[in-house]
């Protein structure tokens, strides 16, 4: 349970004199739910983009599920589930035909397509909406499908890149309830957030600033150490340190 | 393979469930190839003609309806000046002024000779060349026919003439709707394929699904087949539909063998599919894409001989036509379709485009990037 899944050693990202992520050292274990706070800016997306293989990092050096970031990119993306900022289901297609075209392109049996997609119609409860496109779905389920398309393969890592912005305190927190669904099978969760309630549901945090990190640790030491009676304390005292606005 | 079958799937659902795209691959070849034609004509008729006759005699009469019974000059007006006639012309009333002097019956004669004026506006010089041309001819007619008249002919002493005259091979009536059909239904398979292709690309990157497909182990010669495969399949169903249509509207059946049109057509897509896909690699937008597309189709029509004999043209455009795929594909058309060229005669031509096909492929496989 202990095992490292990811591991970065002074990971750094410079666009020319731009430093979007600065030399970041961390790891995440197994099975774990880690938590990736920062600003809007603050570089979560870049670091998370060079740990999934779609960004070659400057320098610096990390692995993901014990595959080199530099030259294993291809072993990498066969064993990780990604959700980007941007929701990335195909809207022209429907429900059954994106879980399809997902399970196909991972490699998945006929058979178990099938299954999957029982499975995971089930899971969300969209029997009605099965056969409809996925652009007629409200966000709160289109987030939710496709935190489940990102996991279809039971990857060992799932990278999620502010999964829940923009659906309300509801559906975000069934979208904490599938992420913990999820954990309970092994899955480990990288979830980067701006809200800072969702920290809490985290097991351990780490808050970046203007490109570097600034603290990781749980919820619970993180707020004793900074002397804070939420998160929302913690992150405020970091982020009013940081000069960069917006990218 | 299997992968490819799950992209391929998508793709061709994307594409049916898509009814504008549908629209666009139905009508646009039926709408161009049912107008373009009749337009892109270069035969000259209709030139306007002012006259300024100072003779009125019958002589100059006779002249006059023997011009206009040619049927390509239409009447302009009769003026009673030169200047009247030049002012037509500057309105653009009037292609060509003809002046015929006075005394013109009466010099043709007694004299046996006589001069006339033309002045003619050389802005559209197809127009002016070919005018002049045709009047020229009407002018000799004339000549020789008052000639046979008044000139009394020597038995012995006939004018030698060596009669000149000429049969077209392939296009006997030279109609030009049998040399430019063939032409624009190989630039409209050009449009179709290149642009449509590259679009959808970057219409992925655009709406970020692409990112989902770069983080999946997908291998990218897999993902660019899945893309080229549908509109490799779409293109040769616009060709098909453009030969049906050469066929009934225009009476146009391909002389050579169909097989080996459509073998040239299937590695002439992938090397224009080829192409689109290198502009969507090197486009974030569709509208980048859009105006690489549209700079390159420019130069690609008005460089492939569609309009303008490559033989005509100066020596570093005729380089620049080289590289041009279109050229070779309205060349193969216009060969195999009108003369019944065979294999050997494009031999050519199917190697340079194959070519082309791996290169550009290959390149567009290097440049596409699932890691920045």
């Amino acid at each position: 349970m202990n095992s490292t899944v990811i591991k970065a050693e002074k990971l750094t990202k410079r666009y020319g004199d731009f430093v979007a992520a600065n030399e970041l050292t961390f790891d995440v274990r197994a099975g774990e739910i880690f938590g990736f706070l920062g600003a809007n800016g603050a570089g979560k997306t870049t670091a998370m983009r060079m740990l999934c293989g779609l960004s070659v990092p400057s320098s610096g050096t990390a692995s993901v599920a014990g595959y080199d970031v530099y030259k294993q990119t291809e072993n990498i993306k066969r064993n990780i589930g990604y959700m980007s900022q941007k929701f990335s289901l195909y809207e022209d297609l429907t429900v059954m035909e994106n879980i399809g075209f997902y399970a196909g392109i991972y490699g998945l049996t006929d058979k178990e397509i099938k299954e999957k997609s029982v499975q995971l119609v089930d899971q969300l409860g969209l029997h009605d909406s099965a056969k409809k496109l996925v652009r007629s779905l409200p966000l709160g389920w289109k987030q939710k499908l496709s935190f489940l398309v990102a996991i279809i393969h039971q990857p060992k890592i799932v990278f999620l890149d502010e999964p829940t912005s923009g659906v309300d305190p509801v559906a975000r927190r069934q979208f904490w309830d599938l992420i913990y669904q999820a954990a309970d099978t092994g899955i480990t969760a990288f979830v980067t957030t701006h809200y800072m309630d969702e920290s809490e549901y985290c097991h351990r945090v780490s808050i970046m600033v203007d490109g570097n990190i600034r603290a990781l640790d749980s919820p619970a030491n993180l707020k004793k150490h900074f002397s804070a009676s939420s998160m929302d304390e913690v992150f405020q005292g970091l982020a009013r340190e940081a000069k960069r606005k917006e990218d | 393979m299997r992968t490819l079958r799950f992209l391929l799937q998508k793709e061709f659902r994307q594409v049916f469930r898509d009814k504008n795209l549908l629209r666009q691959i139905l009508m646009v070849p039926i709408i161009q190839l049912l107008i373009f034609p009749w337009a892109a004509n270069y035969e000259v008729k209709n030139i306007s003609l002012a006259i300024v006759d100072h003779d009125h005699s019958s002589y100059s009469e006779k002249f006059i309806s023997k011009i206009f019974s040619s049927g390509y000059f239409i009447h302009s007006d009769y003026t009673s000046s030169f200047k009247d006639a030049y002012q037509l012309i500057e309105r653009d009333k009037a292609d060509i002024a003809i002046e015929i002097p006075q005394g013109f019956e009466k010099n043709l004669v007694r004299e046996n000779q006589q001069k006339i004026f033309l002045a003619v506006n050389a802005i559209n010089g197809v127009k002016a060349i070919v005018g002049t041309g045709y009047l020229a001819s009407i002018i000799t007619d004339y000549n020789s026919q008052i000639r046979a008249e008044w000139v009394q002919a020597d038995r012995f002493n006939a004018a030698p003439a060596i009669e000149i005259t000429s049969s077209n091979w392939f296009n006997p009536l030279l109609n030009y709707k049998m040399f430019m059909v063939p032409g624009i239904l190989a630039f409209l398979v050009t449009l179709i394929g290149g642009i449509m292709c590259s679009l959808n690309i970057v219409r992925e990157k655009e709406i970020g699904t692409i990112e989902q497909i770069n983080v999946t182990p997908i291998r990218k010669q897999y993902f660019i087949l899945g893309k080229l495969l549908p509109f490799w399949i779409m293109a040769t169903f616009v060709f098909t539909l453009g030969l049906l249509i050469s066929r009934f509207a225009y009476g146009i059946i391909p002389q050579g063998s169909i097989v080996l049109l459509y073998a040239f057509l299937s590695v002439y897509l992938f090397a224009v599919l080829g192409m689109g896909l290198l502009i969507s690699t090197y486009s974030d937008t569709q509208q980048q894409a859009m105006s690489i597309s549209f700079f390159f189709i420019m130069v690609f029509n008005l460089l492939s001989g569609l309009y303008t004999p490559i033989e005509s043209m100066p020596a570093w455009a005729k380089v620049i036509t080289d590289f041009n795929p279109l050229r070779y594909f309205i060349e193969v058309m216009r060969m195999v379709v009108l003369k019944g060229s065979s294999f050997h005669d494009v031999s050519h031509h199917f190697l340079v485009i194959f070519l082309m096909a791996v290169v550009l492929n290959t390149w567009a496989i290097l440049n596409y990037r699932k890691t920045t």
